[in-house]
């Protein structure tokens, strides 16, 4: 399968479960950009189930007919923080989003917006809570999420704006420090996945997809920063 | 077409080129003319950019130049500004990443340059140094243009480094070739299409170039 970079840690826990409980499946899965997956699977990458960061690639899939038709399934809601170093002087406790305006703070990584829907949210996160164009002059952009991190984690850029599910993980957990960016300043970053077509009629493609919705799934990602998606 | 990026690309090659004429030739000198025994580690240093993927040589390069090493903290002391996602961390990560593509075919062609008129030279009592500039770089001077011409587009197509500490900032850090990895991520195919097609064409042009240079050379000096 292929995974957005923001499922890097919690997958893992999810699919040991799902393993365990059908030995007669084998998934692995490969973590990256929802965009370039997206292009990977349009020219044949052999993928039997996509998890994107968004509900627009497997959409476009099943609309291309790429995926098994009403396949289409949500499994989580994404959250976005912004994160700094825990050695890092910035005050983002008390000042959350505003911090990032400070002369302190040179760089501020966040997702490509052109093609990762982290990016997209920290994006319109800037503009509604009114930092933008203070904040602007000092983006610099990571390929996907998880590079936006490792950008902070390496003290290149002073902070930045990520997953949720990223800065949760037990190696990155105590690292640094963090505050929520408020649920209503960035359009829902609701996240679906598809069976593609290569994998139609494969039951372990299918019982994968179901094991993601029910609730033992729901629990180890609802420990990793995401929100269970409204309905199915 | 994103002209920005171009002329990002172009500025960037060019100061690399630049920086590694200047410290190719005493290199490739050095590792053609000296006898030290341990000349064969410095060989292999020079080349290790060949063999070392472009990721992991971006990764090293963001930790070195970061704010927290020694390098960054030293050049956040004498400029007050930051290397990562900027020109100058650019520009050192370009000049590492393809000081191979200067330093050996200047060490070739030095090495191909008879000895016996660098030692008619010397003996005429012409200095090391005008011997160095009056015989052996007209002589080698196709090797020079060849490693010059390659570092130069080597530069032009870089992409994993430039991706490791660019930042992909646009007319600092994104260069053409990030440009159009963008492109093609976000499904904008014809855009990306008509700048990779313009990179094509370009970089047939600087291979011809290379090859038209070598054969003049042969024409004029025939090995023997």
């Amino acid at each position: 399968m292929a995974a957005a970079a923001d499922l890097q840690f919690a997958l893992p826990q999810v699919l040991a479960q799902f393993r365990a409980a059908n030995t007669g499946v084998e998934v692995s899965a490969v973590y990256g950009s929802s965009g370039n997956f997206y292009s990977q699977i349009r020219n044949g990458a052999p993928f039997d189930l996509f998890l994107s960061a968004d509900m627009d690639y497997p959409r476009r899939l099943a609309a291309e007919g790429l995926a098994v038709p009403d396949s289409l399934f949500k499994y989580a809601v994404g959250r976005i923080v912004v994160w700094v170093p825990a050695a890092s002087s910035i005050d983002v406790d008390g000042l959350g989003i505003r911090a990032l305006e400070s002369d302190a703070v040179r760089h501020v990584a966040i997702a490509n917006p052109q093609h990762a829907p982290y990016g997209r949210a920290a994006e319109a996160a800037l503009r509604s809570l009114g930092v933008y164009d203070r904040v602007a002059p000092k983006l610099v952009l990571g390929e996907n999420i998880a590079q936006t991190l490792e950008f902070v984690q390496s003290g290149a850029a002073d902070g930045g704006i990520v997953a949720l599910s990223l800065v949760l993980a037990p190696t990155v957990k105590n690292q640094g420090r963090y505050w929520e960016v408020p649920l209503d300043a960035y359009p829902r970053i609701e996240q679906g996945g598809v069976i593609l077509s290569r994998a139609r009629g494969s039951a372990g493609a299918a019982r994968l997809g179901a094991f993601l919705k029910n609730a033992p799934a729901r629990r180890i990602l609802r420990d990793y920063g995401f929100y269970a998606p409204e309905g199915r | 077409m994103d002209w920005q990026a171009i002329a990002l690309s172009l500025r960037l090659a060019v100061s690399t080129t630049a920086i590694l004429l200047a410290l190719g030739l005493p290199l490739a000198y050095w590792i053609v003319y000296s006898h030290r025994r341990w000349k064969f580690l410095v060989e292999a240093v020079v080349a290790l950019p060949l063999v070392l993927p472009p990721t992991v040589l971006g990764f090293y390069i963001l930790l070195a130049i970061g704010p927290r090493s020694p390098v960054g903290a030293l050049y956040a002391k004498l400029t007050g500004g930051l290397l990562p996602f900027s020109f100058a961390g650019l520009l050192l990560a370009s000049v590492l990443y393809s000081l191979p593509f200067t330093v050996q075919p200047m060490v070739a062609a030095f090495g191909a340059v008879d000895r016996r008129l660098i030692e008619a030279s010397w003996c005429m009592g012409v200095s090391r140094a005008a011997t160095f500039r009056r015989v052996i770089i007209p002589l080698a001077r196709a090797g020079i243009a060849t490693g010059a011409i390659l570092s130069f587009a080597h530069t032009i197509g870089e992409f994993g480094v430039v991706l490791m500490v660019g930042g992909n900032i646009g007319g600092i850090t994104r260069t053409v070739s990030i440009s159009i990895y963008d492109q093609v991520q976000a499904l904008n195919y014809t855009a990306a299409a008509h700048t990779s097609l313009l990179l094509l064409g370009f970089s047939f042009a600087v291979l011809a170039v290379v090859y038209a240079l070598q054969r003049r050379v042969w024409a004029i000096w025939p090995v023997s």
